[in-house]
């Protein structure tokens, strides 16, 4: 799934620029030295498995935590000394449902509006638009706290955008869904990015990250890779090769005790393997040990990325 | 500001109204805990089990002992034929004391001048009998204590000159000695003290377990408008609370209210808010709900114990003295008794009110600069 990338504005200017951002807590490092340049517009992704960091970059780049070290600007203003006034044009929305499970649809959306300085008329028709936009109408008089998790993640969205903010950021946000509601979500997450919102999202899907302008590929608090999810998959250093046949297990066994093999997975009846570029001939080199198999050079996918950046299999 | 503040205390006061278990408690609370410390309280020691041992055995001996009797001060529920039988039951806990009459207690109280008025102190003159008593409890000694000039004319059945006393005693605001007339108001400010700190101690760390908060602190709200806002909605809990126990107190107890409305309400609000601030420090200090609760009871008991409730304030020595003047509960101790039972007015009571005025903004002041708008 390709998107085009967002129309650049002719200057560019980024929505977050980082520079040597570092977090430790005690004597582990969260994130470390996280270097980001997020063009305004985007829908940019945070790709990682748990306990990367990417976690931690968010309240870090929302300034609910202070950096260990290393600077943030955010929508053009350094972070520092900016907290609260950036707080009206950032939305947040919580990998936990955070509104409230005893006030209703229509009560928490009333909340939040007041929270940020919406008025009578304006509050009113503003709630309307958002229980419209994200299909609550029928919710408006439920409790928060009965709903299913699609609809708990619609309010939750139209709760962070309330204020129609510039910037959004998403928190793995469709932990909680089935895949139909994560497509409709995706689906309104470009809605937003089409008006030029800004958007952040972490996540541990790689069909999601698919999904995203550009990502970055997070692994023990650095950055692995950085770039749009064909940029990665094209300059990906590593071949794949696919090979078909049986007693596929013993032969992973074999394969992955050679330096030159980054990684070997069983996908169905197929074993796909990792082959490093700085092998001539991939094809050639899986061929001695598996002469009377079928074996084909295919397409790099995004999860081949992940597997070559992470895991100590990270070259350059 | 008001804006925030408003919605806020529209929040709050939603959530309160479905919290069900919650506002139950704010009614319930104060009602069992009046009727039970009502009646139950009773600082007046009356019908303390104790023991007889008769070794005299006499028309005079049973005389004295319905005597005895007669003043309700004790029960005598047992006898026994030894002192030490009697000395086993006090140790066993049985009796509280117990009473000794001397085989010759018929010539002692033929001797006694509380008896006949004809006969003299002398040298010779000895006590008709011994009370033994179990001086651990020291609200149960002085009873017994207080018998121990007891007259014995009506022992004899006939007329004695009364000696005249030294003070004429006339006692202002409580005539009857009754307990309950010093315990209702006080009641006011213990169950104050007890439902406001504990709900407000748990509001702030309730949402950080709901995980409320971590989207609250993404907005613009600060914290000093999320604390006003949150303990708002509490006033109103408080003042129903004070009008629960005072008009029970009144109907149920007879318990005189002398004083007007508007000391009363200006002082319960002064308190209700310190209380609540106070519950918003711990609030801010605490992780848990749980921890949350054990620091209240922390500062439930010496309110309790030391604001003047239960113990005279005036008989505690002066370093207790120091940290009952901290709590908040111990100025409104002598606020709410003066004012409900002396007619005092708020002007009167301008130091404690001013001293609760001070605690309650400080308390606002330390609950929002303890209160960040950060993880950790």
């Amino acid at each position: 799934m390709n998107h085009a990338t967002p129309n650049k504005p002719p200057e560019m200017t980024y929505a977050i620029e980082s520079k040597g951002l570092t977090k430790r807590f005690g004597n582990s490092i969260a994130v470390n030295q996280l270097d980001l340049a997020i063009p305004k517009g985007c829908i940019y992704g945070f790709l990682g498995p748990n306990g990367c960091g990417k976690s931690t970059t968010i309240p870090l780049l929302t300034g609910l935590l202070v950096p260990s070290e290393g600077e943030v600007s955010i929508l053009g203003a350094p972070l520092a000394g900016h907290e609260e006034s950036l707080k009206n044009r950032i939305g947040y929305m919580t990998q936990k449902f955070s509104l409230y499970d005893n006030l209703t649809v229509r009560e928490n959306l009333n909340f939040v509006g007041a929270i940020y300085g919406f008025l009578g008329r304006r509050k009113k028709a503003r709630i309307e638009e958002l229980l419209t936009l994200y299909d609550l109408e029928q919710q408006a008089k439920q409790f928060a706290g009965s709903m299913s998790g699609g609809q708990k993640q619609r309010l939750a969205l139209a709760c962070a955008t309330l204020h129609s903010p510039e910037l959004l950021f998403l928190d793995e946000p469709t932990s909680a869904v089935d895949p139909e509601n994560r497509r409709e979500f995706w689906e309104r997450l470009f809605d937003l990015s089409s008006t030029g919102t800004t958007i952040l999202v972490s996540t541990h899907y790689m069909d999601e990250a698919e999904r995203c302008h550009a990502l970055a590929i997070m692994e023990q608090g650095h950055k692995r890779a950085d770039g749009s999810p064909q940029t990665l998959m094209d300059t990906m250093p590593a071949a794949v090769v696919e090979i078909r046949g049986d007693q596929l297990r013993q032969l992973k066994q074999c394969l992955i005790e050679h330096p030159q093999i980054l990684s070997a997975a069983q996908i169905g009846s197929n074993l796909r393997i990792l082959v490093k570029k700085d092998v001539p001939d991939p094809l050639a080199f899986i061929q001695q040990f598996s002469a009377d198999r079928e074996i084909t050079l295919t397409r790099p996918s995004l999860e081949d990325v992940f597997v070559t950046s992470t895991g100590g299999r990270h070259v350059g | 500001m008001w804006v925030r503040i408003l919605a806020v205390f529209i929040k709050e006061l939603k959530q309160l109204s479905r919290d069900r278990m919650t506002f139950g408690m704010i009614v319930m609370i104060p009602l069992v805990q009046l009727m039970l410390f009502g009646y139950a309280i009773n600082t007046d020691a009356r019908h303390v089990p104790v023991g007889l041992v008769d070794l005299s055995q006499t028309a005079e001996s049973r005389a004295l002992e319905q005597a005895v009797t007669a003043t309700q001060s004790v029960n005598f529920i047992a006898r026994y034929r030894s002192i030490k039988g009697a000395e086993t039951a006090l140790t066993r806990g049985d009796i509280k004391a117990f009473l000794y009459l001397p085989p010759d207690m018929t010539r002692r109280l033929f001797g006694h001048p509380r008896y006949d008025a004809k006969q003299t102190d002398s040298p010779l003159t000895r006590p008709v009998g011994q009370w033994i008593v179990d001086g651990s409890d020291t609200v149960i000694a002085s009873t017994i204590r207080a018998l121990r000039d007891m007259p014995l004319n009506e022992v004899a059945d006939h007329n004695t000159v009364r000696p005249t006393a030294s003070f004429a005693v006339v006692q202002y605001y409580n005539p009857e000695q009754r307990t309950v007339v010093n315990i209702v108001p006080g009641l006011v400010a213990v169950i104050l003290t007890m439902t406001m700190i504990l709900f407000t101690s748990a509001a702030i760390v309730r949402e950080h377990e709901q995980g409320n908060m971590e989207f609250l602190i993404t907005t613009p709200v600060s914290p000093m408008e999320l604390m006003i806002g949150k303990i708002a909605p509490y006033i109103l809990v408080g003042l129903v609370q004070v009008a629960i126990i005072l008009s029970m107190g009144h109907w149920v107890f007879s318990v005189p209210i002398q004083g007007g409305l508007l000391s009363l309400l200006s002082g319960s609000i002064l308190f209700i808010f310190a209380s609540l601030t106070l519950g918003l420090v711990i609030s801010t200090i605490v992780k848990t709900q749980l921890q949350a609760m054990q620091l209240t009871i922390f500062i439930l008991l010496p309110s309790i114990l030391l604001s003047g409730f239960m113990f005279p304030y005036d008989a505690m020595p002066v370093p207790a003295q120091w940290i009952a003047e901290a709590l908040p509960v111990t100025h409104f101790m002598r606020m709410i008794r003066a004012i409900v039972l002396r007619d005092a007015n708020i002007v009167l009571l301008g130091k404690d009110a001013l001293w609760l005025g001070l605690f309650a903004v400080g308390g606002l002041i330390v609950a929002s600069l303890r209160f960040k708008k950060k993880l950790e």
